[in-house]
């Protein structure tokens, strides 16, 4: 992993960051690199309200703010920012607002890296359009001043057209954090992680393997 | 959420007619149906806060129950739910769970507009 001075995560859901980054962020955070995590929107349309159900339609953003904070704080990030969109309508919203709202991030942060979807590669609507945003203000920098961008990729056609992922990082040591990020949101993660326990218990090799090796995508550039 | 008891919902269905009400209406199967497989053909629609007044409104069936509202010049129906709520700020919220608990149909009713 190497030594950055700033990193901006940037997704759209509460729960978006804890399953393919969390560990890489815990590790950064623990080297003494500081996370800026950006998050669009507080999952209001969230089709999980547990089960049996502990949330409605309009508590879920409540819960799920908390839940946010709780997996922020199991991480150690303290610069939380919630861009107050609603779930499921950001790709409907006017683009150059959108790519304004992170170019304002970018400059008043200089962060050395971002990290957030890979644009094509990322399934739900609202990714495609976070990680579209990003790209445009990434894409708007003087060169000098352009950040590295890596990418959260998982669609089924993504190795497929991407390659492998071109970084890997082992988060074994901060493993741990990762689950009580898991755990934290706990509206959308309860049955996953019930189903999870006793692979968990039993150490299970493919299990372990999907959580400590954290898969990202250096964004490549279309050539000119 | 508790499971719909049709007369209580019934009774909140009657107590928002012939006034001003705002509607929260959606359909879903998740942004990852195509996803998990990808012969599935995902659809859905929302509209939140859309302002109405109906003539009279009805749950019908027998869990789940269906909910018709008459407009003056149009209708709002929802199908598939099997959970409700009046909540603290008195809107009826009345959704349908599916065997896991996901979400798949919501249909809710507020005096006031959804936030």
């Amino acid at each position: 992993m190497e030594q950055e001075k700033q990193v901006l995560v940037v997704f759209p859901h509460p729960d978006d960051e804890a399953f393919g980054v969390s560990g890489t962020i815990a590790s950064y955070i623990e080297r003494g690199t500081p996370v800026t995590y950006a998050c669009l929107t507080l999952g209001e349309m969230g089709r999980n309200l547990g089960n049996p159900p502990f949330a409605t339609r309009e508590s879920l953003p409540k819960i799920r703010k908390k839940e946010l904070q709780d997996a922020a704080n199991a991480l150690g990030i303290t610069d939380l920012r919630m861009l107050g969109l609603r779930d499921k309508t950001v790709e409907f919203e006017d683009d150059d607002v959108l790519t304004k709202k992170i170019t304002t991030l970018i400059h008043e942060l200089t962060p050395s890296l971002i990290i957030t979807f890979y644009p094509g590669y990322s399934v739900h609507p609202d990714h495609e359009a976070t990680a579209r945003a990003v790209v445009r203000a990434v894409e708007a920098l003087p060169v000098k001043d352009k950040p590295k961008l890596q990418c959260v990729a998982f669609s089924n056609n993504c190795v497929a057209e991407l390659g492998e992922p071109d970084i890997i990082h082992d988060i074994t040591p901060v493993q741990d954090k990762k689950i009580a990020a898991m755990k934290a949101h706990r509206s959308q993660t309860e049955a996953m992680l019930a189903d999870w326990a006793e692979k968990l218990e039993a150490e299970d090799p493919e299990l372990l393997g999907w959580i400590q090796k954290e898969r990202l995508w250096t964004y490549q550039w279309p050539e000119n | 959420m508790k499971p719909i008891e049709r007369e209580e919902v019934q009774r909140a269905i009657d107590s928002f007619c012939e006034r001003d009400v705002f509607l929260h209406l959606e359909t879903t199967n998740g942004a990852y149906a195509s996803h998990h497989d990808e012969s599935f053909f995902s659809a859905g629609a929302y509209i939140r806060n859309a302002k109405v007044r109906y003539e009279h409104g009805k749950i019908v069936g027998d869990d789940p129950y269906r909910v018709g509202l008459k407009l003056e010049i149009g209708w709002v129906y929802a199908e598939g739910l099997n959970h409700f709520e009046i909540d603290e700020q008195g809107r009826l919220l009345l959704a349908g769970l599916d065997s896991t608990g996901k979400l798949a149909v919501a249909l809710q009713i507020s005096p006031q507009p959804f936030e």
